[in-house]
């Protein structure tokens, strides 16, 4: 009775306080994308999106869903409030991550198998052009100030620098091997990225291109060759960023000022990306192994719950 | 005037017995370091560093030292109950039973009171080993600390009152390493407090049913759920029936007419 009062009181609280919101993750295995509201803890539904589901990113206006379908070999696009499908973008083959252009017109796509960056104008629902990269490009990123666009070639151990109005690589920088997933800080100064095989956050400045600091993540008991980072996700203010670090089942929080490590987060299995609710109070993982997603309270850097959502839980994606 | 009368017996025993405690530093500092090098050596040891399973009243993966930790609350109020359970032979070697004994108040009183006395003590080691394992980041969200008060006293009250009972039986000192070895270490390893019920039921369905059906399981799953401010229904009725179970037979068994003192002449 009393869990039941208690869980009343802070549905309430919750309710009052913070808006009402809505994650989304793409399950790789269920080709589906399961729908969860994540302040009642609650699995809402599951819709079937295509098959083997990665990437997901909401548009800027928080209207349209874009899930990389892989195996269909397109990125579709979804009514943020039904879920149902609204179009289709031609994205190449096997796309799996994507980034959107601050403005919300374009969006480019990593396609592994060609070693090409798509850069497809949404609107017209066409490929615009494709940008030779190295060897399986996986993470890609905008800068906020629309500069910059980021490719992470795995293979060739390297970050290329498109400039986003050519749409040329300008510069490349050698990282860390296996570089998995980039990020910008909110003013566009720094790239974090990660390396998967070093297990290592590397700092790049974006003025210099080249590497300014490097994190070596290390967990107590835990085999460093199961500390593979993937997603990283930094607070608009650059206060922390959070390192999903695979199969080592951790966060990594890292404060950005410092670059020290402060905590690791135990989480589900395979952890692997990464979403802030709106506010950034909370912070969403995807966990691809034991199959559920894990919230992290950001204020007390807690991890407060793990939902199961279904199998192979990939990207995720959050609407206010 | 008769309820002065009680209240001055039972906190006699109950003072009696806190006195005891403060004046033993010793005791006090080896009932906190048998869990605790549980917790610091043994949980090490088998540290589950990618994490324990989810299982309630946990809504995400734990630590294994998390895991362990209401266990080791259990484990501290079990030994606590049996070393009461020995203070009373003890006492019975000593003569200060017979004064016990004699004062004019039922038995049952003076046992009860006792065997607050005991619990007294025990949810005292509990609140520091708890303060100790905060410092070793594991936390539980700070109501916790309220709610599990009654589930500790309860929990305490079961396997004192389960001690008591076993002191009835036993005639002298010595016969304690047997106390050890077949109702402490069945009890604590046939439990959840080391392992979650589905790990057991993995390696053997008798171990699981045993697991499920010990008291010590029920009161350690009592105090693990309040610690994590959720209440357990089943947990709650069972170790209360068993505490009812055990204070009834050890009252019988403290009875001079009928109980077992009269076989040992106590």
């Amino acid at each position: 009775m009393r869990k039941i009062i208690i869980s009343f009181c802070a549905a309430a609280l919750f309710t009052a306080s913070v808006p009402a919101e809505t994650v989304f993750v793409t399950l790789e295995k269920d080709n589906a994308v399961a729908v969860v509201d994540p302040v009642a803890g609650a699995l809402i539904k599951t819709v079937p999106v295509g098959q083997r589901p990665r990437g997901i990113a909401l548009s800027q206006d928080g209207k349209t869903l874009f899930v990389a379908t892989s195996d269909d070999d397109t990125i579709r696009m979804f009514d943020a409030e039904t879920l149902r499908e609204t179009g289709k973008l031609p994205s190449g083959e096997d796309p799996e991550t994507f980034a959107l252009s601050p403005d919300g017109k374009l969006m480019y796509v990593s396609n592994e198998d060609d070693s090409e960056v798509t850069v497809i104008d949404i609107a017209a629902q066409k490929a615009l052009t494709k940008v030779k990269v190295g060897v399986e490009p996986e993470g890609i990123a905008v800068s906020p100030d629309n500069r910059w666009v980021i490719s992470a070639s795995e293979t060739t151990n390297m970050l290329h620098w498109i400039d986003s109005k050519t749409h040329q690589i300008v510069d490349n920088t050698l990282v860390d091997p296996r570089p998995r997933a980039v990020s910008f800080t909110a003013d566009s100064q720094q790239l974090w990225a990660t390396s998967e095989m070093a297990g290592t956050v590397m700092v790049l400045d974006s003025a210099g291109k080249q590497i300014a600091q490097t994190i070596k993540l290390e967990v107590q008991g835990v085999s460093s060759d199961l500390i593979q980072p993937v997603g990283v996700a930094i607070d608009k203010d650059r206060r922390y960023a959070y390192v999903a670090m695979g199969p080592a089942n951790r966060v990594a929080v890292i404060n950005a000022q410092t670059y020290q490590v402060e905590k690791y987060l135990l989480v589900g299995q395979r952890v692997w990306n990464l979403a802030f609710s709106p506010d950034q109070k909370r912070l969403y993982t995807t966990n691809g192994v034991s199959n559920d997603i894990s919230i992290i309270d950001l204020t007390e850097h807690k991890v407060t719950k793990s939902l199961a959502v279904g199998r192979y839980p990939w990207g995720v994606a959050v609407k206010p | 005037m008769r309820i002065l009368h009680y209240w001055r017996a039972m906190a006699g025993i109950v003072g009696r017995e806190l006195l005891r405690f403060l004046h033993q530093r010793e005791r006090f500092v080896s009932a906190l370091v048998r869990p605790l090098v549980w917790l610091f050596v043994f949980a090490a040891g088998f540290r589950a560093a990618l994490g324990v399973a989810i299982s309630p009243p946990y809504e995400t993966y734990v630590l294994y030292e998390v895991y362990i930790t209401p266990g080791l609350l259990g484990m501290i109020l079990l030994f606590n109950g049996m070393q009461s359970s020995l203070s009373m032979v003890y006492d019975r070697e000593m003569g200060s039973m017979r004064m016990l004994m004699v004062c004019p108040l039922p038995r049952w009183f003076l046992l009860c009171s006792k065997l607050i006395a005991g619990t007294a003590v025990g949810v005292l080691q509990c609140y520091a080993f708890l303060g100790i394992a905060w410092l070793y980041d594991i936390q539980a969200p700070l109501m916790g600390y309220g709610w599990i008060l009654p589930a500790l006293v309860l929990a305490g009250m079961m396997l004192g009152a389960l001690g008591l009972l076993l002191s009835s039986f036993i005639k002298q000192l010595e016969n304690f390493a047997g106390v050890m070895n077949f109702v402490i270490f069945p009890l604590f390893f046939m439990s959840t407090a080391l392992y979650p019920l589905w790990k057991i039921k993995e390696s053997s369905p008798l171990l699981y049913n045993l697991a499920q059906y010990n008291p010590f399981s029920q009161a350690v799953e009592l105090i693990r759920f309040a610690l994590y401010e959720q209440f357990n229904q089943q947990a709650l009725i069972y170790t209360g029936a068993a505490f009812l179970l055990f204070m009834g037979a050890a009252i019988l068994g403290y009875n001079p007419s009928r109980g077992m003192m009269v076989k040992k002449g106590g």
